[in-house]
């Protein structure tokens, strides 16, 4: 793999030291979003803050401020914990540099929780080709995590991550628009999660079953790439489509499908899309029950390495404001986004329903929703 | 005197890619671009942007992956994690 992703790079760089035309910073803008998502138990809601500014027309800084405040019990809390709350805080900061053909960036990600904390810090560099009809980027990012445990101070384990990204962005004819993207993310560490346990038979037991500590590989290398086009209609409106594969070491497949519709009106743009992520295979050590206690060497009874499937129903609108601009600020806009998901597991059961014979209760679900509304200001 | 062939190492791809990326690397070929600049008012209208508000974009990319199997390639740079 590690020779794999070399040629992508070398072949990238290749591309890149042509000459062409040089990019364009992003825009001056700020946005300030509230979020929420309420499902399966769970409530997490919080702000997000994201500032962004050219300066010396050759740099554009953003940073961001993002909090999660969860709350609640999800279905593995309420089999196997107590409810809790916690908030998780990330502070972000990037730089753009242009320069002649060259556009760089640099950032990093500081995400802190009771019992997590993470490091990212990433580099990137972009190219416009041909006439500007292609645009070529690569990225790397390196994080490092530290995973603790509630209550148990001794407990720290290190965990480091590391990402490459390779990205295309190509016009390919006056009214279509093709993206393409392919990111290889490896993990070294403790990967599980400290709290979540497996179940496991267990005659002795009055329901049939106890649990035990998840236990899981200390590596895990990911392969994803995606593909979206976007093209404009004759009445000035968007139709657009996105497919992403997915595959990794620990087996899990996962294809994800997305078809949208853009249409402003007046002062209004809607925007409606379905989305629909399928995982037909789980992690290759995912039980939802396990013979007997300590069974593999590897266990996992974490919903989200089974197999399952979800749909996601979402209707967007933005309302242009301050169309004349008002002192520094050139444009505003209000928006709100409105997500609704639908989860089915096929190998996850849903332990609330008692009585049944251990691997014979119904298989889980939930639905979610989830808000964002958010201000956006150019200036 | 008999001469043995040295056998060149083989490699999954070969050397091929290689020799494809220094060819465009040098060969400084112009390329004509097939749409215009100025055919380009559709592709510059916000209803052709992939990512039209990128605070909204991330955020939405978190709450995907931290209940999905599959990271990655979604066109932003994620950190943190919350997924515990």
């Amino acid at each position: 793999m590690i020779q794999r992703i070399g040629i992508l790079i070398l072949v990238a760089i290749a591309i890149l030291v042509r000459s062409a035309v040089g990019g364009v910073l992003p825009e001056d803008r700020v946005d300030v979003l509230l979020h929420s998502f309420d499902g399966g138990g769970v409530t997490i809601q919080g702000p997000s803050v994201l500032v962004r500014k050219q300066f010396a027309q050759k740099f554009s800084v953003s940073g961001n401020y993002y909090v999660d405040k969860v709350q609640g019990a999800s279905i593995d809390v309420i089999t196997t914990a107590s409810p809790y709350e916690e908030e998780r805080k990330q502070w972000s900061l990037g730089l753009d540099y242009l320069h002649d053909r060259w556009m760089l960036n640099v950032g990093v990600i500081d995400s802190e929780e009771p019992d997590y904390s993470a490091k990212t810090f990433s580099f990137g560099v972009s190219q416009d080709l041909f006439g500007d009809l292609t645009t070529v980027s690569l990225g790397y990012s390196l994080g490092h995590n530290e995973v603790g445990r509630r209550g148990d101070p001794t407990f720290r384990e290190p965990m480091d991550t590391q990402s490459y990204r390779l990205g295309l962005s190509q016009i390919l004819t006056k009214n279509l628009l093709l993206g393409f993207s392919y990111e290889t993310i490896t993990d070294e560490g403790f990967l599980n999660n400290p709290y979540r346990e497996v179940r496991y038979l267990d005659p002795s037991s009055p329901q049939g079953y106890s649990y035990e500590r998840e236990v899981y590989p200390r590596t895990r290398t990911s392969d994803a790439a995606s593909i979206r086009l976007r093209y404009y209609l004759p009445y000035r409106a968007a139709i657009y489509g996105e497919y992403r594969t997915y595959s990794d070491t620990w087996q899990i497949k996962g294809n994800t499908f997305e078809i949208g519709y853009t249409h402003p009106h007046g002062g209004w743009l809607f925007d409606g899309k379905v989305r629909f992520y399928d995982q037909p295979r789980g992690a290759s050590f995912y039980s939802d029950l396990f013979p007997y206690a300590n069974s593999q060497n590897f266990m996992a009874r974490h919903k989200e390495l089974s197999i399952f499937s979800s749909q996601d129903i979402r209707l967007e609108a933005n309302y242009d404001i301050l169309k004349g601009g008002w002192k520094f600020v050139d444009k505003g806009t209000v928006s709100i986004v409105y997500d609704h998901m639908l989860f089915n597991y096929d190998d996850f059961r849903d332990l609330r329903v008692t009585g049944l014979a251990p691997g014979t209760e119904p298989l889980y679900n939930f639905d979610a929703n989830v808000f964002q509304v958010f201000v956006s200001f150019w200036f | 005197m008999r001469t043995l062939a040295r056998r060149r190492p083989r490699t999954a791809l070969g050397w091929r890619p290689l020799a494809l990326a220094a060819l465009m690397a040098l060969s400084g070929c112009h390329v004509e671009p097939w749409v215009k600049p100025y055919e380009r008012d559709h592709l510059a209208d916000p209803v052709m942007s992939f990512d039209r508000n990128p605070v909204s974009s991330v955020y939405t990319d978190h709450v995907h992956e931290v209940r999905e199997g599959s990271r990655g390639a979604t066109g932003s740079a994620g950190g943190g994690c919350g997924c515990n």
